[in-house]
């Protein structure tokens, strides 16, 4: 009876140990998977998008062989800690809170925040305007942190799991606007989804510098450094860039 | 004092080991973000207790008439019951949240309707004696907190019917023989005889379904409801410390949990007959 139970021990301890395997040596890109057109998962369950074709790209470049994990946004950053994957390629924003916890690589684009809004109604992006209403953002995000800093106390915050969700309750009028990275929402406004919508009012905040994040101290980041640099050089990344806007955004 | 120890110390092993574990493997565990976010806790902790609370209840009495008509045995009866039950035992509560939050918005002739918007309620109630002047807001499907409460308790309300049919099935035949041989009509003999009895057998596992929809509540955070789990996500997007915060939110669920069971004990304590056998 004691040796059973020693053996179920055992055997638990293996089980628990199996979550955080290391998976052999690919090297693991982690992303969301619900932020199109930078990251999202296609009908038949591959993971595609922007972010996806420069990991791949940095990949070939680094001579290694990758593969993609997906995992939900606001618990992306521990899991990159706890090694469900190398480096995350998941459009991230470069900030001073997030650099305390991941290191990042050098920008591979540049975003801005901007308001969607019903078309033809009157949404004012100024602070008085704004007063009162209701606005949705992904809970984890520039833009969540941005609406609680400069407008915490002027509107009423939503905070969703994922941007696709915003989008969703923005059409069902539960909220007014939706402020998201721009070049998602005009991804968006451009889907079926998104024809009753338009982008109101200038970008909020112009500067979002995106980057790839590795664990602190991972030597992996050099690498992935001279790689970017290398793609942008050679034309890899402008090809990746034209298939999915139609105009510069590094 | 010992009364005391004596009821506590699992739980004061259990945080003793958690509190080890995280202490050996971290070292450097910040209690200080711990100790920051409780009060934001204690706030999500509030709503969490709302949605349980109102759910429960309402489910109970929701679940009353249901079980009843289960426990029936006709099947004209029973049917109606069996296939609300069947639909919500069946399927997900984060599908059926997700169906009516988001899916019913969808539909122009929802949200042009008055279980969208609510309704607001402007009438004066006469009673010769007094008049009550009666003003308030009925709110709707628009409001992410009327969406949560309204699937937790239709579906919580499906799993108390079964709980209450088994009880009533389980009460002695003979008892219910008695009370018919003395005269008692089906719903005389239902409400004094087999109810009470029904209550006493199906109370724990009454308990046990109330802990269960505490812990099912986590799932209102994805209708952007700032309750416990939601709260704790928020703080954590914010300063990326996910093991410090879910485990001082695993705190609140557990204070909550252990008060509920030991309030359970008591009911159940209150409940019992010492005539009878067992329960």
């Amino acid at each position: 009876m004691k040796a059973q139970f020693k053996t179920l021990l055992v055997a638990a301890v293996l089980a628990l140990a199996g979550c955080s395997d290391e998976g052999g040596d690919k090297v693991r890109i982690g992303t969301e998977g619900a932020y199109p057109p930078f990251n999202m998962i296609e009908k038949d369950g591959k993971v595609t998008g922007f972010d996806v074709d420069i990991a791949l790209a940095l990949c070939e470049k680094m001579q290694v062989e990758c593969e993609v994990v997906t995992s939900s946004w606001d618990g992306i950053i521990p899991a990159l800690n706890a090694r469900k994957f190398d480096f995350l390629a998941a459009s991230m924003s470069i900030t001073d809170e997030r650099k305390e916890a991941v290191d990042f690589t050098d920008p591979y684009y540049t975003n801005g925040l901007q308001f969607v809004a019903r078309k033809g109604q009157d949404f004012s992006t100024d602070k008085s305007a704004l007063k009162g209403k209701v606005v949705g953002a992904q809970r984890a995000t520039i833009a969540g942190t941005w609406l609680e800093e400069n407008l915490g106390d002027t509107v009423e915050v939503k905070l969703y799991d994922t941007n696709e969700n915003a989008y969703l309750d923005l059409a069902s009028g539960r909220v007014e606007a939706v402020l998201a990275d721009k070049f998602v929402n005009w991804e968006w406004l451009k889907s079926d989804a998104g024809k009753d919508f338009e982008f109101k009012g200038e970008p909020v905040f112009d500067n979002d510098k995106i980057g790839i994040a590795v664990r602190k101290g991972d030597p992996l980041l050099e690498k992935l450094n001279t790689a970017l640099k290398e793609i942008v050089a050679d034309g890899t990344y402008k090809k990746i860039n034209d298939k999915y806007f139609p105009f510069d955004i590094y | 004092m010992t009364r005391v120890l004596k009821a506590i110390w699992p739980w004061l092993l259990f945080f003793g080991l958690i509190a080890a574990i995280l202490y050996g493997v971290t070292a450097d565990v910040r209690w200080d973000a711990v100790y920051k976010s409780l009060p934001r806790l204690f706030e999500g902790a509030l709503l969490t207790l709302e949605l349980v609370g109102i759910s429960v209840v309402v489910g109970l009495i929701l679940a009353l008439p249901l079980g009843i008509a289960r426990a029936s045995g006709n099947i004209w009866i029973g049917a109606l019951p069996y296939v609300y039950i069947f639909f919500f035992r069946g399927t997900p509560l984060l599908v059926q949240l997700f169906l009516l939050y988001y899916g019913l918005s969808q539909f122009d002739s929802v949200r042009e309707s008055a279980i969208w918007a609510g309704s607001h309620v402007q009438t004066t109630l006469d009673l010769g004696f007094h008049r009550w002047a009666l003003d308030f807001t009925i709110p709707g499907l628009r409001e992410p907190f009327v969406c949560a409460v309204v699937t937790m308790t239709l579906h919580t309300a499906a799993y108390i019917a079964e709980i209450i049919r088994g009880a009533i099935r389980a009460v002695p035949q003979g008892e219910i023989e008695a009370a018919r041989a003395l005269g008692m009509s089906y719903a005389q003999s239902m409400r004094h005889i087999i109810l009470p009895r029904a209550a006493r057998i199906g109370l724990p596992a009454y308990s046990n379904e109330v802990i269960l929809m505490l812990k099912a509540s986590a799932l209102a955070s994805t209708i952007t409801l700032m309750e416990l789990t939601g709260m704790a996500q928020t703080i954590i997007s914010r300063n990326y410390l996910s093991t410090e915060i879910y485990f001082a939110a695993g705190l609140f669920y557990l204070l909550i949990s252990f008060v509920l069971v030991q309030a359970f004990r008591l009911l159940e304590r209150w409940l019992r007959v010492d005539a009878l056998q067992g329960r």
